[in-house]
């Protein structure tokens, strides 16, 4: 019997590589290693539906626990590889066994970059990836009424959205001169600070915290009481007091176990446009690696849910036996209140940016140009806009920075 | 509970009980039924949910918004008059015994 298919990570790409395993009719064994306890799920509610109680857990589940066993995917969750053997082809996970691989496909996704300053480890500071932190999070939110957010990125301010709709106080504090920077134009994220202050929230811009600060709650004679977050302060010397701290200023990609092995990583795993490492029988997907994009001219690593099922699709083909290039089109979203974000393609290098509809209509796209070409669009409660934005970026249909721009030109029926 | 007849593309049958409310895409992932991948989780923005409603059915939907029109376009089998994102199919009791026929593939 052949070793089988080893995923490491049971994110969304992991998942997703395990399910298209089977319905592209792969045959032999399929392991899926996950560290975090019980079966894969959605992430992208963590922060909004889950965080306002409109989902739980079980609802967000990708698939229900019968499906693995239906579809002979052997899920090993709560376990962590801790090491790969090439030349064994065995991953070595943290229970000491080993697991030996035909294909091994590594989605080990990212974690939270740390927040450094003073009192980032108290009780009451959080951060937002996984679903043990959002539970924290929102049982913390309960009680909570002073929240500060750190980080005025999609994570950031889709959690200050969701606290802001529970009725709490919320301030954003962001060190960059404007919202979700490096993600969206500067009309968009001008648009959103108007749309969050709108809504009661406080965002800081330029401002950077300084110290966490704490105080000893609970405890009484020899017990000792937990020191809890009780403020922020920045370096400009304001302090904002809170109950809550939620940190998320960013992931960064979890490559160790690759370069442990011996693979190239740069900003992410180096994968070929079959996604694969250096090694032919090593594939790295999702958040933790970075391949040819035909829609930037370079290496990216992208951070979406995207990417991570495109992704997991595509190296189930190929090791399905259709070998399959990588060329999805990238697309992102954000729901902030009731504000939709979406976003196609991939601005690196533009030159140019126009916009159809308009701001203060609370419905617009942002449409970026590198040269004469599309590359990509950012839209605002702009569905259709940003559906025409996929095809158009993804089938290289030319259109003007004009047509662009005017709204009489239908989109949809271009070119 | 609406019961929901789902038919991949094989011809295969399932009957699941769907609570009032949830969507046939709800239904069918949360009984690890294949075919309906729903990427997205719901959200209208990805057209992985693709079915093929019956047209006895088809009476007892609500009108389509040009959301779920425009994103019928980018399916990955072909798009015919009965195809909708199940997703978008909220289950109530006059849905007892709908019959949805998933595509070969939704990605």
């Amino acid at each position: 019997m052949p070793a089988g298919v080893v995923i490491v990570g049971g994110g969304q790409a992991g998942y997703q590589t395990a399910a298209s395993l089977r319905t592209e009719g792969y045959d032999g064994p399929v392991f899926l290693i996950g560290d975090e306890p019980g079966v894969p799920y959605q992430r992208p509610p963590l922060s909004k539906a889950f965080m306002l109680g409109k989902q739980n857990p079980a609802q967000i589940q990708l698939r229900p626990e019968s499906f693995y066993q239906s579809h002979r995917i052997e899920l090993l969750a709560g376990e962590r590889a801790v090491g790969i053997d090439r030349i064994a082809r065995k991953v070595r996970l943290g229970s000491g066994a080993g697991l030996e691989y035909e294909t091994l496909v590594l989605a080990l996704g990212a974690r939270n970059r740390l927040l450094t300053v003073p009192g980032a480890t108290l009780e009451g500071v959080c951060y937002l990836r996984t679903l043990a932190e959002a539970m924290e999070v929102k049982h913390r939110l309960e009680q909570a009424q002073q929240v500060v957010v750190i980080g005025g990125g999609f994570i950031g301010l889709e959690i200050a959205a969701s606290a802001r709709t529970l009725g709490k106080q919320v301030t954003v504090i962001e060190t960059l001169p404007r919202l979700m920077a490096r993600a969206v134009a500067p009309v968009v994220s001008e648009f959103f600070l108007e749309a969050h202050r709108a809504k009661g929230v406080e965002i800081l811009l330029s401002a950077h915290a300084r110290e966490i600060h704490g105080g000893k709650v609970g405890g009484s004679g020899k017990v000792q009481g937990v020191s809890l977050a009780q403020g922020v302060s920045l370096k400009d010397g304001r302090r904002i007091p809170a109950d809550l701290v939620v940190i998320g200023i960013g992931i960064l990609p979890n490559t160790e176990l690759a370069q442990d092995a011996g693979l190239p990583v740069a900003n992410g795993i180096a994968a070929s446009e079959l996604l694969r490492t250096a090694d032919e029988r090593i594939f790295a997907i999702g958040d933790c690696a970075e391949h040819p994009s035909v829609f930037a001219g370079l290496q990216v690593r992208l951070e979406s849910v995207q990417n991570a099922v495109d992704q997991g699709v595509c190296v189930a083909r190929t090791i399905a036996g259709r070998a399959a290039r990588y060329s999805a089109t990238p697309w992102f979203w954000s729901d902030q209140f009731d504000i939709r974000l979406q976003m196609a393609g991939l601005p690196d290098g533009h030159d140019r940016t126009v916009i159809r509809g308009s701001p203060a209509s609370g419905k617009f796209s942002v449409f970026y140009f590198r040269g004469e070409k599309l590359c990509a669009v950012d839209s605002v409660n702009r569905p259709l806009d940003h559906l025409a934005a996929r095809r158009l970026i993804g089938s290289g249909i030319t259109l003007t920075p004009a047509e662009a721009a005017n709204e009489s030109v239908n989109l949809k029926t271009l070119p | 509970m609406p019961e929901i007849n789902y038919i991949s593309y094989a011809g295969e049958k399932f009957q699941i009980d769907v609570p009032i409310g949830e969507s046939v895409m709800e239904g069918a992932v949360r009984n690890g039924i294949d075919g309906i991948v729903a990427e997205c989780g719901g959200s209208c923005l990805c057209a992985t949910c693709h079915v093929y409603v019956d047209e006895a059915f088809l009476p007892l939907l609500p009108p389509m918004d040009e959301e779920q029109d425009a994103m019928l376009d980018s399916t990955a089998c072909e798009r015919m008059p009965n195809s909708r994102l199940s997703c978008q199919i909220s289950v109530r009791a006059e849905l007892e015994g709908l019959i949805v026929r998933m595509p070969e593939t939704q990605k």
